[in-house]
């Protein structure tokens, strides 16, 4: 039971070297804090490493650090972010998400009260998708050498038989598909940045694509390919499947689906919202036989209602990605260099 | 935001297409400088090449405000930073632009230099008021566009009495550096270079006019369209210095109706004129050393200056040998005819500032002009 001294202590101090330092403090941490909120058997174990049961088929297993500034922001946090980050790398493999594990990396100083809004955030997140946070690990380090809080998850999946999903698999001929439009977390988050604030309606997309996947795929199990263009956006997706395959990307600008507030924002800081950050979209490369049926299937998903074919996979020994742009001509959609800057002119 | 895709209408684009080729001669060639980098951007972006005939043919101009800083002065820069312990802000296209053996912005910040990337001069107030016991330089450069909140920056810190701010002042004109390319005698083992033309500034005749740009116009012959940075006004423009070149005339005329006046912001003018005055001489990438067209921080105001507060060393400063940013800024050569291009010098590691800014002739060329003929062939899509 949580005595009133440490919810007290939660709603007004601040993590501290204590906190890292395997004594009472962070026994008191772990199971006040994070026990509590992301509760289930598993974890309930007490073990340093969750045990549980294989099912049968192959697993996949994949990680992802997560840092961002500011941690709070609209439609999501890092807490939520840290989920859906690993879940979807698991569903783009085609597999279905069994079970997570967290580390935090927090500051010294940062409040409690947030640490505890975030774990309570990742909890309702896993809850809702089904998918229990089996073990953790938290460290702290001094004030000045973290942002707040640093969450590195990894997550177990497994994959349905037959399904066989690769950035490798792309061939000529087959359909570039989108779930939604492109950009709304990127934007909701330079929106809240200090120095860069402006006013938008916009919130970001985060959100877990396993549902939406296995719907996918229980209608065409032979999808060739699945992404999801967080960092670098659509373009750096698209450019890492060229790459891969060793085929070329053909797109159409005008079939892409932007929202107006997106087009607005980057047209204002000299963005391209090719480049900018999703966190709850896929790209979906299949045969073009059976786009029809798939974009079906995607749009009568929540998180799939503005999905949209984009392009086709093409012939290309250099393997570009290009685009047919709503103007009339033609331009190449490249690596993303550094990071997208403000014009000065 | 309305009217974006107004602007980047299809349809009003073939329209527009088709007017071009039917004013366009098709016995003779047309050379358009495009000034500005927000025009070349424009272009590749939107693949208005595409649209205009094969005998209609843009020469990247020199108006993109990182390319035409010479080394030397980015050399003083990450000086400024690595050795008198100030917090450096700049706009953030200057941080990758390599200065004397590779030495960027970025490399100076890994070692350790307190370099803050900036949106406007208002961020490097802030920082400023926020560190008193800092000084604060900000890394001026742009052209007229970027010279009137660089005049109230100073007259904000002063009126405040932030003493630990101060400017470091590249600011450049244009209408002197459209004179130079046009006079210019051309390098040794140059062709000279054949302007029919220019798509003149944008958003810097919003400040300074189009008047700005009569005497070169009528000094040099050459007919100016001042053009705004939408691919649909690129076209239109092109068009109207088509039929002015047809017709045998050189006079300056606004497209940009929209934006730009013929006396431009007087305000801004005035803001401008206050704070800084007229350099003799400024050395630019590219053109060399231009009279009268670079701007300086007056007197008055010289406890703001950077050149000033802050002893700087003189330096040997070399750009990378082979890096043909010069004549590509002179609109002498295209970003295709140097030996780096693409194969040493790429945006994930340029050699030259034409590489590094997105307005760069360079970048523009690799990262939306590459190899995209081949692709569309392939697919029989070409437009």
């Amino acid at each position: 039971m949580t005595s009133m001294d440490t919810q007290t202590r939660f709603r007004t101090g601040a993590v501290d070297m204590t906190h890292g330092g395997g004594g009472r403090a962070m026994t008191e941490l772990i199971k006040d804090l994070f026990h509590r909120h992301l509760k289930n058997p598993i974890l309930d174990q007490g073990h340093d490493a969750a045990v549980f049961d294989a099912p049968p088929g192959r697993l996949v297993m994949s990680t992802d650090a997560h840092v961002i500034s500011p941690l709070f922001f609209p439609g999501g946090d890092i807490g939520a972010l840290s989920v859906h980050g690993t879940l979807n790398d698991i569903a783009m493999a085609g597999a279905k998400p069994l079970s997570l594990t967290a580390s935090f990396i927090l500051e010294e100083g940062f409040p409690l009260a947030d640490l505890e809004r975030i774990v309570m955030s990742m909890a309702r997140t896993a809850r809702e998708a089904g998918v229990p946070v089996v073990s953790g690990d938290t460290k702290v380090v001094e004030k000045g050498k973290g942002d707040g809080v640093f969450i590195t998850t990894a997550g177990v999946g497994v994959l349905p038989e037959g399904v066989t999903i690769s950035p490798a698999a792309a061939k000529p001929g087959q359909a570039v598909l989108l779930s939604g439009t492109i950009g709304d977390h990127g934007v909701a988050i330079l929106s809240k940045r200090e120095n860069l604030e402006f006013e938008t309606e916009l919130r970001s997309d985060s959100a877990a694509l396993h549902g939406l996947v296995a719907d996918m795929i229980a209608a065409v199990p032979g999808i060739a390919v699945l992404r999801d263009p967080t960092r670098g956006g659509l373009a750096t997706a698209l450019n890492e499947i060229a790459h891969a395959s060793g085929a070329g990307v053909l797109l159409q600008e005008e079939a892409i689906p932007v929202a107006p507030d997106v087009e607005g924002a980057c047209e204002l800081l000299g963005l391209d919202p090719l480049y900018v950050a999703n966190e709850g979209k896929l790209v979906c490369i299949c045969e073009a036989a059976d786009a029809g049926r798939l974009l079906e299937v995607m749009r009568s998903h929540p998180l799939g209602r503005q999905a949209a074919r984009i392009g086709e996979i093409v012939e290309d020994p250099d393997h570009m990605v290009i685009m047919q742009t709503a103007f009339g001509g033609a331009r190449v959609v490249d690596w993303l260099s550094g990071e997208q800057l403000p014009r000065i002119c | 935001m309305k009217y974006i895709r107004e602007f980047r209408d299809g349809n009003l684009a073939q329209k527009l297409a088709k007017a071009i080729r039917q004013e366009a001669d098709p016995d003779r060639r047309y050379h358009l400088m495009e000034f500005c980098g927000g025009h070349t951007h424009a272009i590749f972006r939107y693949g208005v090449q595409d649209l205009v005939p094969e005998n209609v043919e843009y020469v990247h101009g020199p108006g993109c405000p990182v390319c035409v800083l010479p080394v030397r002065r980015l050399d003083d820069a990450v000086e400024l930073a690595l050795t008198q312990n100030v917090i450096l802000t700049t706009y953030g296209d200057m941080m990758r632009v390599p200065g004397t053996k590779q030495k960027s912005l970025i490399r100076a910040k890994a070692e350790g230099a307190d370099i803050r990337m900036v949106y406007s001069t208002q961020d490097a107030l802030k920082i400023a008021r926020e560190n008193p016991d800092r000084q604060v330089v900000f890394f001026a450069i742009g052209f007229e566009t970027t010279t009137p909140p660089t005049a109230v920056a100073i007259l904000q810190a002063r009126a405040e009495g932030l003493r630990n701010f101060s400017v470091f002042c590249n600011h450049v004109l244009t209408p002197p550096a459209i004179a130079h390319i046009v006079n210019a005698p051309s390098e040794p083992g140059e062709d000279p270079v054949r302007i029919d033309g220019f798509l003149g500034p944008s958003h810097v005749s919003s400040v300074i006019g189009w008047a700005s740009y009569e005497p070169a116009a009528r000094d040099f012959r050459k007919p100016v369209v001042i053009a705004g940075f939408e691919p649909l006004d690129v076209m239109q423009s092109t068009l109207m210095l088509i039929r002015q070149i047809n017709e045998g005339r050189h006079v300056v005329e606004n497209q940009y109706t929209r934006v730009v006046t013929k006396e431009g912001n007087r305000k801004a003018q005035a803001l401008a004129a206050e704070v800084l005055e007229l350099r003799k001489v400024f050395e630019w990438r590219g053109l060399g050393y231009v009279p009268d067209s670079a701007l300086r921080i007056r007197e008055a105001f010289a406890e703001f200056d950077a050149e000033k507060r802050f002893a700087l060393s003189p330096k040997e400063s070399r750009e990378v040998k082979s890096c043909e940013c010069p004549a590509i800024l002179r609109g002498v050569k295209k970003p295709t005819e140097c030996k780096l291009f693409g194969t040493v010098c790429t945006p994930d590691n340029p050699m030259g500032a034409c590489m590094v800014s997105s307005e760069g002739a360079c970048a523009a060329y690799w990262t939306y002009g590459r190899k995209r003929e081949a692709v569309l062939a392939a697919k029989g899509a070409a437009a």
